[in-house]
């Protein structure tokens, strides 16, 4: 078939409104009754629990990682006892967030596209709805809260995880204080730092599950479609981690000046 | 559990208007048309076969019906309400009264046999014990109580279409609509299968439409019985024709025949002639 750029930009305009629609719905039916709580307790089990093994060792590496880097650049300029300074702000306002929410979507955005996208194709969402039960309150909405509320925490995790892993290599490797590691660091945070931390999770949260949800629930093609489906969803909620992660940036400094 | 509202009954069953009801009514994917201009009506206590070749639309009408998907345009009544006029609440409600058989019996494959055919009493807060009870009398009904703590992948494709119908009539729904329950079955399994939807229809009365590819089963529902002595399926007496059973057939999205099994039967019309033969 030959490339239409107007039927291409209609499917665009087409699935935005969609996704909208469907972000509308799921938030709406946060607000309203009936609420399936205990879909919700089983996603932030599946979500936040069964999250926690990566996001535990990519947060403590990362801090790892950043100390190391840091205190090679720092040492040129005689600023190697700055090495918390710099782990805690990097953890806390940037590197904590955009990590847990990559791994949270690599994880999750792919298992929730997956999941609705075979109960898609078996008909199963259909068979929900013939039952008289709206997918959108009994599937989405559940896991739209589940991520969002788990994420926030995950990301503490995160954070927390990679400023102990930057101390363990600052003293083990780099022979620093750890004294001087935490208090450079404590001082070094102000409030918006923490506000900025620990808004961005609350945005990849939105993201991980409507998106996730969005690619399932329009999954066709059988095995190959739900293939297909999660591949997409993990690189559309990836890269609107990373869009997000900028313009939250750029809100930021726009609020607090850092 | 969840905490979801018991599911309000505001439809109100008038026996004396048809049950469904489609008035020209048109739809169409992707520029292309799949039904065009039906108009036919499905009375209290009837039995509606739905026949016509691949493709011509049957299973979207069946969607139709359940208000899955809407129309382009026309209307459809179901229990002497349009679907258009109805908000998603409403026809979530009206979805409550309906039970639906799909054709590859759309069962939730992490869900065991008996959350299965139980997943409308627990949407509708049925307490436990008595949702237990009434699973076991559906899957009794379906001869199926043995399979209770199996999954829909351990059961085989006859099994898992009883466990579908079971599912759907738990909750002595006003209307059961059937796609193709005997699709990709073999002939005593689908025998089985008609054999059920025949003990339904004459145990409760139950409006319903079925759709089927193979003539044998409509014939088979037009002319057998339930016996509820014998608990079998047998010959009306004296060649005698079950006059709630009524056919439509499709062809290209149109309806080329409404009405009942001898003028079906008697048709002179050379399509539904061939196709018949």
């Amino acid at each position: 078939m030959r490339f239409s750029p107007e039927i291409f930009a209609k499917n665009i305009v087409a699935a935005v409104q969609e996704y909208s629609l469907l972000c509308a719905h799921a938030v709406g039916d946060i607000f309203s009754r009936p609420r399936y709580l205990a879909d919700t307790f089983i996603q932030m089990d599946s979500i936040g629990v069964g999250s926690l093994p990566i996001v535990v060792l990519t947060g403590f590496f990362t801090g790892c990682v950043l100390a190391l880097q840091a205190a090679v650049s720092l040492k040129e300029f005689g600023a190697v006892n700055m090495t918390g300074r710099l782990v805690a702000l990097s953890m806390i306002k940037e590197l904590g967030p955009v990590l847990t929410g990559l791994m949270v979507s690599g994880r999750n955005a792919s298992g929730m596209a997956s999941e609705l996208g075979s109960m898609k194709v078996t008909e199963q969402i259909d068979a929900m709805r013939a039952l008289g039960t709206d997918p959108i309150r009994k599937l989405v909405a559940p896991r739209l809260v589940a991520t969002i509320f788990m994420l926030f925490f995950l990301t503490i995790i995160s954070d927390a995880c990679g400023i102990a892993g930057g101390a363990l290599v600052a003293v083990g490797m780099l022979r620093l204080n750890a004294g001087a590691f935490f208090h450079t660091g404590y001082m070094s945070l102000v409030r918006g730092d923490i506000v900025e931390g620990l808004t961005k999770p609350l945005f990849s949260g939105f993201i991980i599950a409507t998106i996730g949800c969005y690619y399932g629930l329009r999954t066709t093609g059988g095995t190959r479609g739900v293939g297909r489906s999660t591949t997409q969803a993990v690189v559309a909620s990836s890269v609107l981690i990373i869009l997000m992660d900028f313009l939250v940036t750029q809100l930021m400094i726009g609020i607090f000046g850092r | 559990m969840t905490e979801t509202e018991p599911i309000k009954r505001p439809f109100v069953l008038d026996t004396s208007q048809p049950i469904v009801e489609f008035d020209s009514v048109s739809i169409g994917f992707d520029g292309k048309s799949v039904l065009k201009d039906v108009n036919f009506s499905v009375a209290h206590a009837e039995t509606r076969i739905i026949l016509g070749p691949a493709g011509c639309g049957k299973s979207v009408l069946m969607k139709l019906a359940n208000g899955l998907i809407e129309p382009d345009s026309g209307e459809i009544r179901i229990f002497g309400r349009a679907l258009s006029s109805m908000t998603q609440g409403e026809l979530f409600e009206m979805r409550a009264h309906i039970g639906m058989v799909f054709q590859e019996s759309a069962l939730f494959d992490s869900l065991d046999v008996e959350d299965n055919v139980a997943y409308r009493l627990q949407e509708e807060h049925v307490s436990p014990d008595e949702a237990h009870e009434r699973v076991v009398q559906a899957l009794q009904f379906v001869e199926l109580e043995q399979a209770i703590d199996k999954f829909p992948s351990e059961l085989s494709g006859g099994m898992r279409r009883r466990v579908s119908i079971a599912r759907a009539i738990i909750s002595s729904p006003d209307l059961i609509l059937y796609d193709s329950p005997t699709g990709g079955l073999d002939p005593i399994t689908s025998t089985t299968i008609i054999d059920l939807v025949v003990k339904q229809r004459d145990v409760s009365h139950t409006t319903c439409l079925l759709i089927t590819h193979r003539l044998q089963d409509a014939f088979t529902m037009a002319t057998h019985q339930y016996n509820q002595q014998k608990h079998s399926m047998e010959p009306i007496p004296n060649g005698g024709i079950d006059p709630s059973v009524k056919f439509l057939v499709l062809n290209e999205g149109k309806v080329v025949f409404d009405g009942e099994t001898l003028e079906l039967t008697h048709s002179t019309d050379p399509w539904l002639k061939a196709y018949l033969e």
